[in-house]
């Protein structure tokens, strides 16, 4: 379609940017260089994706701006590609990214160059795992990834920063080598790892129950889904704010992506018949983390545990496989991925200014800033899901396409959305309204320009998605459409074996 | 004598230019005292260059001698350059050691000539006999270098303990061997591999007590009590030295003896290497993490970087010793990286060996910390660094063959493995600097880039080493 490669460029380019800051010397000046060049990095990234954005084919469910280069030899190569599904992955990831390198300008004051560093190659492995069409190359991105946040959240994080960085590290480590093995075994059954071609193969049953196990203990942990969840809240709590939005926005998403790419199309019957179990999963984690989120003290560990909750939505809608569903989850997964960075860039804000982040420190904040309070507030209502915002649409979506498929599950994740406004609006109370009591609160500033232009693009996304979602559901429609497509006929298929027999 | 009765000398060529060359520095060594030193280590790289130079033009294909006792062939040249480059890194890594602690003998480097011979030798063995030739002549210089500084206490004990388990394992090989000759009446690999059959009891009781003198040469669980011990008593560079060549000459020798003398018996061998290997991978990573000595850590590391070696010879196929070769390569890079970033923990009052002394390093030392960092995270076998890739090969044939259990615990010791090196990372990056270390030595720099380089960009053009192992592969079969 293009005769360079703009995937691998896209991929790529923060990489380039990284090892440019290297060079930098460390002093004042090479400090306020790193700064900008790892700006001017991402920035220029995200007008590189725009144009794959531009260039995007949405009638086709193919895979488009294909790469493919030798890599490992034999049935492995290098193979890059966008379809539907992918693509508004790597938009969201390229987006947030300059918005994250803004929001650490001032809160990152030490070791500012190895900081931006760690984030532009965070960005290329990111970019990378969503732009993988090849199973070996897909883990090495996925899995790269670790060694970049865990030095994130380890140098630049909070006093339990130790613990939380070798909980986050171990916890993904571990899931993620078992699907390891699980890629071994589909090369050696498919005899490729090529992701094209692997999604028109049908596997036998018995690897597939075996491979979808073990794609689930990695995805469900990177996810996360509940059980397995109780690393989030300790990442989310002792990284730095950008470490936390790039976390919730983009590194769960992975999970999301991972079952969409790998689980239903490449075991269909598998998903088929463990779709209960996720179903089950999906719905502990709706209204057991949202219980679990009413009772926390520490801002952030409560976004985090309403971030588990809509993960939960995601997992739901995907399973069930109907349009629907599976465009709500996509749809719930962007929004998610622009609110709760948001909400967490909330949370950065008036930590920057009072360094707490619990919730009783605060409150009567609208006094002192307006400006902040109508930002937050959008997020709020964006979390609980109001019609209008992007929130919405997601779990709308995924609520009535697990409807068609399962009314009990459906019913009880709509508690879900009731409880997820408990805690959002009670969060928004105890620290925007009442009186502005406390002491230590009398001089605090309203938001600068900075945040302003942190806070705008994802105020009128979150509007517009909400609004005008079709922007998304378009992208995305063909290949969803096809996946269903191809799901409901292998299901058939064995069906109709099961009948014939 | 006559020409014809001369038996062909080619594929030795290199193995006469390691012994002569050794011979020859020992004679100037012990002329030129005074400043003999210099000379000899840099005469002892130039001809492992040399030999390595050589092992690489020779005619491809392959070449036997001896009446097929010595054998030359493309996995033999593969292993072969491998110690060679272990070997010569580390007579340069020791350079600066010996000029600090006052240790500075012309025979140390000798020694290694010697040592590095007996692996090529080894490497090269088709034959019981010859196997164990190679492995005495590998291991004693070994025990003595082990001991070399005489007036430590440590080290002596480090030599003589080597010393005596060595002997013992020596030994249990050998009433191994002799059963083999015993039960099919040869001692060539080819000719027990026709005579062997179906196998029996006794061939049985031979190949285990052989393979129990293997896993001593390589460190494997059960036979591994000597590692940590030797690893902390001897002299660092020395340490260096047995982390990387001799392990590369010890796993040769497993591979080719197991594929070539026993192909018909691979379902009962496998067995032992199966268990042997799941050992060595757990003991490797849960003892590690205990350890506050770097190099009784790097010890246990590469006791379980062993087993991981040894899960591609598990395996027993072509794809299995692609991946024990890639592994063993990948593996010689790492620890060579790490050893040059022990051996420049050196204060003023002198070496440092407690990984607490690295604390903060990334501030104090960023670039040897980041290198540092890397090739940890390499053994952690975290992608894209080139650890990855040694471990996706072995477990790929694991899988291949069927070998699920021993892939699983595999990866799950993995996991349990990479906590202790995170934990050095950790000490590196999160923590508060304990101080600064003397200015880091020329040849130790350019060590711990090159590996750590390597490790950093294998990923971008693994084609080569992968090929080339692929072919060494075949070669056996």
């Amino acid at each position: 379609m293009t005769s360079w490669p703009i995937l691998s460029v896209v991929t790529f380019l923060p990489l380039a940017g990284a090892l440019f800051i290297a060079l930098l010397p460390e002093d004042e000046a090479g400090i306020r260089n790193a700064r900008w060049t790892a700006l001017w990095t991402t920035f220029i990234t995200f007008i590189i994706s725009l144009i794959l954005v531009w260039r995007f084919d949405p009638t086709s469910a193919d895979f488009q701006f294909v790469e493919k280069q030798p890599w490992l030899g034999g049935a492995i190569s290098y193979a890059m590609g966008v379809d539907g599904i992918s693509l508004p992955f790597v938009v969201l990831t390229t987006a947030l990214m300059p918005i994250s390198i803004l929001a650490s300008w001032t809160a990152i004051q030490l070791r500012v160059r190895d900081y931006m560093i760690a984030f532009l190659v965070l960005e290329t492995l990111m970019v990378g795992t969503f732009c993988a069409l090849d199973l070996v190359l897909f883990y090495l991105f996925f899995e790269g990834g670790l060694i970049p946040m865990f030095l994130i959240i380890g140098v630049w994080g909070g006093p339990r920063r130790v613990y939380a960085s070798f909980k986050f590290f171990l916890y993904t480590l571990l899931g993620s080598v078992l699907m390891l093995l699980a890629i071994m075994a589909m090369y050696w059954e498919a005899g490729t790892t090529d992701i094209a071609s692997l999604l028109h193969h049908s596997f036998p049953l018995s690897l597939q129950k075996w491979a979808w196990f073990a794609f689930l203990a990695s995805f469900a942990v990177k996810l996360p889904m509940w059980p397995v969840h109780t690393w989030l809240p300790d990442a989310h709590v002792e990284a730095p704010t950008a470490g936390s939005v790039i976390l919730a926005a983009i590194l769960l998403k992975m999970g999301g992506y991972g079952f969409l790419r790998f689980s239903l199309p490449m075991f269909p019957d598998a998903s088929a018949q463990l779709a209960p179990l996720i179903y089950v999963l999906s719905v502990v984690a709706i209204v057991y983390t949202s219980l679990v989120a009413l009772m926390q003290e520490d801002m952030k560990k409560l976004i985090a545990y309403s971030s588990v909750a809509h993960m939960g939505f995601v997992t739901m809608g995907i399973f069930a496989v109907t349009a629907q569903g599976v465009a709500g989850g996509i749809f719930q997964m962007v929004s998610h991925g622009i609110v709760s960075a948001a909400l967490f860039l909330c949370v950065g804000i008036v930590y920057d200014r009072m360094h707490t982040r619990e919730i009783a420190a605060y409150g009567g904040l609208v006094n002192r800033m307006p400006l902040y309070a109508f930002v937050f507030m959008v997020f709020t209502l964006a979390n609980v899901g109001l019609p209008g915002t992007s929130g919405f649409v997601g779990e709308f979506l995924s609520l009535i396409g697990t409807f068609r498929v399962n009314t009990w599950v459906a019913t009880l994740a709509t508690l879900g959305t009731i409880l997820s406004a408990a805690y959002a609006l009670w969060l928004y109370r105890k620290i925007i309204f009442g009186k502005l009591e406390k002491p230590s609160l009398f001089n605090i500033k309203d938001i600068g320009w900075r945040e302003i232009a942190i806070m705008a693009p994802l105020v009128i996304l979150t509007i517009v998605f909400g609004v005008y979602p079709k922007l998304v559901l378009d992208i995305s429609s063909a290949s969803v459409a096809q996946l269903i497509d191809n799901y409901q006929h292998a299901v058939g298929a064995v069906h109709a074996a099961a009948l014939a027999r | 004598m006559n020409a014809a009765q001369l038996p062909n000398l080619i594929p030795l060529l290199p193995e006469f230019v390691l012994g002569v060359g050794a011979m020859a520095l020992l004679l100037v060594g012990v002329f030129r005292r005074a400043e003999g030193e210099r000379f000899v280590d840099a005469a002892a790289i130039v001809l492992l260059a040399t030999a390595g130079v050589i092992i690489a033009l020779l005619p491809a294909g392959k070449m036997t001698t001896f009446g097929g006792s010595f054998v030359v062939d493309e996995f033999a040249r593969f292993l072969k350059i491998l110690a060679l480059l272990g070997s010569a890194a580390a007579i340069a890594m020791s350079l600066d050691y010996a000029k600090h602690e006052g240790e500075q003998r012309f025979e140390y480097s000798v020694l290694i000539l010697l040592s590095t011979l007996g692996m090529l030798m080894l490497i090269s063995a088709a034959d019981l006999i010859a196997l164990y030739l190679g492995l005495e002549l590998m291991s004693l210089p070994l025990y003595v270098v082990a001991a070399s500084h005489r007036n430590s206490l440590r080290s002596t004990e480090a030599g003589l303990k080597y010393f005596v388990l060595g002997a013992l394992s020596s030994g249990m090989l050998l009433y191994g061997a002799s059963l083999i000759y015993g039960f099919t009446g040869t001692v060539s690999f080819a000719g027990i591999a026709h005579a062997a059959g179906q196998g029996g009891v006794g061939l049985i009781f031979g190949i285990v007590f052989l393979f129990a003198g293997f896993c001593f040469k390589v460190s494997a669980v059960p036979f591994h009590m000597w590692t940590p011990d030797v690893y902390e008593g001897a002299p660092t560079p020395v340490t260096a030295f047995f982390a990387a060549a001799p392990k590369v000459a010890g796993i040769a020798m497993f591979v080719r003896a197991a594929v070539t003398a026993f192909p018909g018996l691979t379902s009962q061998w496998q067995q032992i290497v199966v268990f042997v290997s799941i050992a060595s991978m757990a003991l490797g990573s849960f003892a590690a993490i205990g350890q506050r000595n770097i190099k009784r850590l790097m010890a246990y590391s590469s006791i379980g970087h062993m087993g991981f070696a040894l899960v591609g010879l598990a395996a027993g196929t072509t794809e299995g010793v692609q991946g024990v070769l890639v592994y063993v390569a990948i593996y010689i890079t790492m620890t060579l990286g790490v050893f040059a970033a022990i051996l420049s923990m050196r204060r003023r009052t002198g070496m440092v060996e407690s990984i607490d002394q690295l604390a903060g390093l990334s501030r104090t030392h960023p670039t040897m910390a980041f290198f540092l960092a890397m090739l940890l995270f390499s053994m952690a076998g975290i992608p894209p660094l080139a650890g990855f890739f040694a471990k996706f090969y072995v477990f790929l044939a694991a899988i291949k063959a069927g070998l699920y259990a021993l892939a699983v615990l595999g990866v799950v010791t993995s996991v349990v493995g990479a906590y202790y090196y995170l934990y050095i990372v950790k000490l590196m990056y999160f923590d508060e600097p304990a101080g600064k270390f003397e200015k880091m030595p020329y040849e130790l720099r350019v060590v711990l880039a090159i590996c750590g380089l390597f490790n950093i960009f294998f990923f971008v053009y693994p084609a080569p080493l992968v090929g080339i192992a692929s072919a060494a592969a075949r070669s056996l079969f």
